[in-house]
């Protein structure tokens, strides 16, 4: 029974296919799953625009929206429509055809990314060996729709924002893909699948998880910022803060073209935290044995909503960086951070016939050490102190 | 000669000669990066997933924005209003048809032309990653050190400026 509920996805899918004449199989496959990706991941940025704008009302101690549908769930109806029928300006000045293709080539490359991630036993859309390297591959050229963006729209603050995004997620993508060059090093494969694979078992009543080791857990909170930083979420949201430049790159854009930038944004936060699973929380594998009997794509969905809570509680607590503490923040700290844990990963493996505390020892001092080191460095001549407000208090 | 190259030659040739003929500066490095989506394809196409992805990742994710950041940061961002061939676009195609001639020349006359040739193998990811850390690690840390040299010179260049500031 909890077999075919674990394959239910899978086994519809085959019927569905089965259903078609021989010659059609491949292409109806391929679109079925192209719909199935489509539909699951809008309703998630659906759901998620809800859950955001109701956890950050009661965060801001208030109720947030409650008027469309019962306790206001029915919201993300309302604004698709609302972003459907409203008027889509153009600029006069602005570059017609490359402000028309930045929305369009915004979203192509998350979709893309999601493809590659595996969602329950069984359930990756496009398997293959390099598939975190695609991952990157495709996440890099999110930097190029957000350009286009920003200049076609002839507008200073949306060429600001731009250029904000881009030092941003260029910065921010090398500690992203060093932290998560520690556990394809300690699995030895670029493949999710086997990545997962590894996770699989429990020991002592824990999970085999990367998070359960100091390496995977310094990993997956350098993972963790810079993930925000990538998906230009709060703290990170400098591109479009909107006491300094407005709305930053997407400032121009209007109707259902400002909501492709919106899902754009949320399907790069949903892809992003699928990979920090796949890395570090052991993909669809139950936290406990007790708990296996529960579908795979069951434990993977949770997962991903027990991080995008955690993306909208720091939105809702952290204030805006600044742009110079932002790129100190990148290079000085998080750079050098990612490097030393990849150290830490390999004396991890080589120590393997030690004994477990001794590792655990081991590993933590080095990740630890540099820690406070660093901490400190960054410290000095910047004369913290309180702060005092002139008119506030 | 399938379809699918067929279709994947026809698209990174013409994002080429737009990458040449667009009047805007901009314009042109978009219709480039649309030219290395091309080259990607046809990689992978082949079968070398590597050289594909690294295509995407090193060019579409990084040479496109410092094209367009060079771009914005000179005059060029602004709109030309000079003619689209320049004055010596007849001595151009000369050396151009030349330069052919001689690739074409040294080419056919290769000794690899005449080679036969094997059946591809399949090479996967971990095959090259597993050559670049045994046999080759040699010239990976050697360019390895190249490029770390490059970037501390790019640190020190941007730093100099500030100081005489100061």
């Amino acid at each position: 029974m909890a077999e075919a509920v674990d394959q239910i996805f899978v086994a519809a899918k085959h019927w569905l296919v089965s259903l078609a004449p021989e010659a059609w199989q491949p292409w109806v496959s391929v679109l079925l799953s192209i719909a199935a990706l489509m539909v699951v991941f809008g309703t998630l940025f659906a759901v998620t625009t809800v859950l955001e704008r109701k956890g950050l009302g009661r965060i801001q101690n208030r109720f947030g929206p409650n008027r469309v549908g019962p306790f206001g769930i029915l919201q993300p109806l309302a604004d698709g429509i609302k972003a459907l029928v409203k008027e889509d300006i153009v600029p006069r000045v602005a570059d017609r055809v490359v402000h028309f293709l930045a929305p369009v080539v915004m979203i192509i490359p998350p979709f893309l990314a999601l493809a590659v991630l595996p969602f329950g036993r069984n359930m990756t859309f496009v398997e293959f060996d390099a598939a975190i390297l695609f991952f990157f591959a495709v996440g890099a050229s999110m930097e190029l729709a957000v350009f286009m963006a920003g200049w076609s729209s002839r507008n200073k603050y949306s060429l600001l924002g731009a250029m904000r995004a881009i030092a941003q997620m260029i910065s921010y993508e090398i500690p992203l893909i060093l932290s998560s060059v520690s556990v394809i090093m300690i699995v030895g494969s670029l493949s999710p699948g086997e990545i997962v694979a590894v996770q699989a078992g429990y020991t002592n009543g824990l999970p085999n998880w990367h998070l359960l080791t100091p390496w995977g857990i310094a990993g997956f909170v350098l993972f963790m910022i810079a993930a925000t930083a990538e998906s230009n979420r709060s703290p990170f949201d400098l591109p479009e803060g909107e006491s300094e430049i407005v709305a930053g790159y997407y400032i121009e854009y209007s109707g259902f073209k400002f909501a492709l930038f919106f899902l754009g944004e949320y399907l790069g936060l949903f892809a992003v935290s699928g990979l920090g699973i796949t890395l570090f929380l052991g993909g669809w594998h139950a936290p406990f044995a007790f708990l296996g009997f529960l579908p795979s794509w069951f434990w993977f969905f949770a997962k991903l909503f027990a991080l995008i809570s955690v993306f909208i509680w720091v939105r809702g607590t952290l204030p805006r960086l600044r742009q110079d503490q932002l790129m100190n923040f990148a290079w000085k700290f998080m750079l050098p951070m990612a490097l030393v844990n990849l150290v830490a990963a390999a004396v991890w493996h080589f120590m393997a016939p030690l004994p477990v505390v001794a590792r655990w020892v081991a590993v933590s001092l080095i990740v630890a050490g540099p820690y406070v080191m660093l901490g400190r460095e960054l410290m000095v001549r910047k004369n913290l102190s309180k702060r005092t407000y002139r008119f506030a208090e | 000669m399938t379809a699918g190259f067929v279709v994947i030659a026809l698209l990174t040739i013409a994002a080429g000669v737009a990458a040449m003929s667009l009047r805007h500066l901009i314009h042109c490095s978009l219709a480039l990066v649309a030219a290395f989506i091309g080259l990607a394809a046809a990689y992978l196409h082949l079968g070398a997933q590597f050289v594909g992805f690294a295509q995407v990742l090193v060019y579409v994710g990084a040479v496109s924005i410092l094209v367009v950041f060079a771009i914005l940061l000179t005059r060029g961002g602004e709109d030309r209003s000079e003619r689209l061939f320049s004055g010596s676009w007849v001595a151009g195609i000369a050396t151009a048809v030349a330069v052919l001639g001689v690739l074409v020349w040294a080419v056919s006359r290769s000794a690899a032309v005449r080679r036969e040739v094997s059946e591809p193998a399949e090479v996967t990811v971990r095959q090259i990653g597993d050559l670049l850390m045994t046999r080759f690690v040699l010239p990976l840390e050697v360019i390895g050190l190249l490029l770390t040299a490059a970037l501390i010179g790019a640190v020190i260049i941007a730093m100099h400026e500030r100081e005489g500031r100061k």
